[in-house]
């Protein structure tokens, strides 16, 4: 008698446990390097997403808990920084940030089953077929063909430069509004690709008041962006300039200071959005880091609850039912406000949801149009 | 063409500021025989000492002073006397080891202790331009000349006209002579180390405006200098002048004139031609080799 209850108890206390037992995600974040700012903000917004959750029991009554890895903005650390995490057996893998790194990391996570929600936007990133990669954000074939219909219906602009960072998100950028462009009528009159970490742009954007557009499409991190806003206002360049987030965010604000001002971009995310839930994690960010965050930040804030809300879904911690679950999946904010915009997952891990027209008017963001939903 | 004379100013002003980056290199080349490969490092810490200062409230001015202070401790000062010094004992290769160990330390440190994130940096430049022949010129690259311009002559004048200096070649070129006829070599050297440290943090001060501070900005900077160093001739001050100021302007050239595309190329491919032509660098003197 004494022995059966022994067991029972010891029965329960490991169901007790198990039932405890965390679930695991794993990050691989630009954490250092040219992409700091990028993995920083992902990490961040991470960190305040499970701290929330867990704060409120955590999903399924189990709390999440993270570890982070630097890729140091290197695609061969990142691989190696992966599958490393990999071989700790994660729920679900975060990031990274970088495209050139997802690109070489999706493979990994695709033959080991795990999902990997990330911050790439490369176009190619979705379309070699893989089940188990999801975004964070618009991928470059979403967003860029709002952007070339903005530079011609709204910005009437026959002749556009185009100037874009030499890797791969800025190649898979710039081969999507090129095309779209010329498809809606637009010349590209000048086609000029800049180095990652380049600091003089005096010959760059010579070349584009040379070719005297009458819009300049700047698609650079976020560093860059602001070195060439200021050279584009020290040369005299009054063409009006658009770009994507990584032309108006915060930080480059920060840096560019007064050449920032007037400067316009497609986003698919913005702390500055007119959305109240958005507005919400903007002040828990600052409070909790002391600054204003990137988009970055609200990726890697949106990639947990985008875990909890599929898992919720599913009822059940299943990493290898995880992706078929998030594929073709609609999350309401008002179901998980913690995803904070409604948002609807494609079959090839794309993402659907409003995005927002910003201009840069004296040193802040402001949107000037919200773009509905695809679908 | 009509732009040239921007081209060149700009890139007159990047090339300065790698001759000064580049000087550095000579400096220890001709002291202790080795490379500095933390030598962009050097160049990117001075702006975090100042921006250090800044968060515990001094002025800028004050900031600057106590930076350039502090990198002549650090940088010269405890460079020599617990890296260089130590290991010159095990040879110049363990040296060179040693000084990319420093780098990756810096670089990590400061990552750590400050951010990963690039942080703006104050100009001693104001911002706005000038019109010089009738072209706006920016003033923040008329200052970066003229500053790097005035440190290097000063350096040059130092060198070739005062007696300090010629103690110093003398050290540098033959030690043994140099202590016979009572030079006193190791004060010697470590004004050297001095120097290059003073160096580093004016360049410091001069481009993070431009480059923003960054824990990872020594790198560009430090393979910039190098190959500037390397082309203009790694054993001469003015060769190291000449060859920041060459690469800066071709830089820019290329990009313009060229292809922005493969703007990074040419460095590299001048590099190539002046190894395979004149390995001791277009200024450089020919170093015999010794049994």
């Amino acid at each position: 008698m004494k022995s059966t209850l022994l067991g029972a108890l010891l029965a329960v206390a490991m169901a007790t446990s198990a039932f405890a037992q965390p679930i695991k995600l794993a990050d691989v974040a630009e954490l250092s390097g040219g992409g700091a700012t990028v993995g920083t903000n992902w990490k961040n917004g991470i960190d305040l997403a499970i701290e929330e959750i867990n704060a409120k029991g955590g999903v399924l009554g189990r709390k999440l808990e993270v570890t982070h890895a630097d890729s140091q903005s290197n695609p061969g650390v990142a691989r190696a920084q992966v599958q490393k995490a990999l071989d700790a057996e994660p729920y679900v893998l975060l990031g990274p940030g970088y495209s050139g790194s997802v690109k070489v990391t999706a493979p990994l996570a695709a033959e080991a089953g795990i999902a990997q929600i990330m911050g790439g936007e490369a176009a190619e990133l979705t379309q070699a077929g893989n089940k188990f990669l999801f975004r964070t954000s618009f991928g470059q074939q979403s967003s860029m063909p709002k952007v070339a219909k903005y530079i011609h219906d709204d910005m009437k602009a026959k002749s556009v430069a185009v100037v874009w960072v030499n890797n791969d998100f800025g190649r898979g950028g710039r081969d999507v509004v090129v095309k779209e462009l010329e498809r809606l009528g637009s010349k590209v009159v000048a086609d000029l690709s800049t180095e990652a970490g380049q600091a003089d742009f005096a010959a760059d954007v010579g070349k584009i008041k040379a070719a005297n557009p009458d819009a300049v499409f700047v698609y650079l991190n976020e560093e860059e962006s602001a070195r060439i806003l200021k050279e584009l206002k020290r040369q005299g360049v009054t063409a009006p300039l658009m770009g994507e987030t990584t032309l108006i965010g915060q930080k480059v604000i920060e840096f560019a200071g007064d050449a920032a001002n007037g400067a316009r971009g497609h986003v698919g995310l913005t702390t500055d959005a007119p959305v109240d839930l958005i507005k919400g994690f903007r002040d828990r960010f600052s409070k909790k880091y002391n600054y204003v965050p990137d988009h970055n930040g609200l990726k890697g804030y949106l990639a947990v609850y985008m875990v909890k809300a599929t898992t919720e879904k599913m009822g059940k911690v299943d990493s290898k039912a995880f992706a078929d679950t998030l594929h073709g999946l609609t999350i309401k904010a008002a179901d998980e406000p913690g995803i904070l915009m409604d948002v609807t997952f494609s079959d090839t891990g794309d993402i659907d949801r409003q995005s927002f027209l910003v201009e840069v008017v004296e040193g802040k963001q402001v949107v000037k149009q919200v773009l509905p939903k695809l679908k | 063409m009509s732009n040239l004379f921007d081209l060149l100013v700009a890139g007159l002003a990047t090339g300065a500021i790698y001759a000064l980056v580049a000087v550095g290199f000579t400096l220890l080349w001709q002291t202790s025989q080795t490379i500095n490969f933390a030598q962009g490092e050097f160049v990117m810490l001075p702006a975090f000492l100042m921006l250090a200062a800044m968060h515990v409230g001094a002025p800028f001015w004050l900031a600057i002073i106590l930076g350039i202070l502090l990198s002549m401790i650090l940088l010269g000062l405890a460079f020599k006397m617990l890296l260089v010094d130590p290991m010159m004992r095990h040879g110049v290769l363990p040296l060179a080891i040693a000084t990319m160990a420093l780098a990756i330390g810096i670089k990590e440190a400061v990552k750590q202790f400050f951010s990963a994130e690039a942080s703006p940096f104050p100009s001693i430049v104001p911002t706005g331009d000038i019109s010089v022949f009738g072209h706006a010129v920016s003033l923040q690259s008329i200052g970066v000349l003229v500053v790097a311009i005035l440190a290097v002559v000063g350096l040059t004048a130092l060198l070739n006209r005062t007696s300090l200096g010629h103690q110093m070649q003398a050290a540098a070129q033959n030690p043994t002579v140099a202590r016979i006829i009572g030079v006193p070599v190791e004060r010697m050297i470590l004004l050297t180390f001095l120097i290059n440290a003073f160096l580093v943090a004016l360049a410091s001060l001069l481009i993070t405006p431009i480059y923003l501070a960054k824990f990872s900005s020594g790198e560009v900077l430090g393979q910039a200098a190098f190959i500037a160093a390397i082309v203009g001739g790694f054993n001469q001050v003015r060769g190291a002048i000449a060859g920041g100021l060459l690469i800066g302007v071709l830089d820019n050239l290329a990009a313009s004139y060229v292809s922005t595309q493969y703007r990074s190329a040419v460095p590299m491919l001048v590099l190539i031609i002046v190894i395979l032509f004149r390995p001791q660098g277009l200024l450089g003197r020919a170093e015999e080799r010794t049994v």
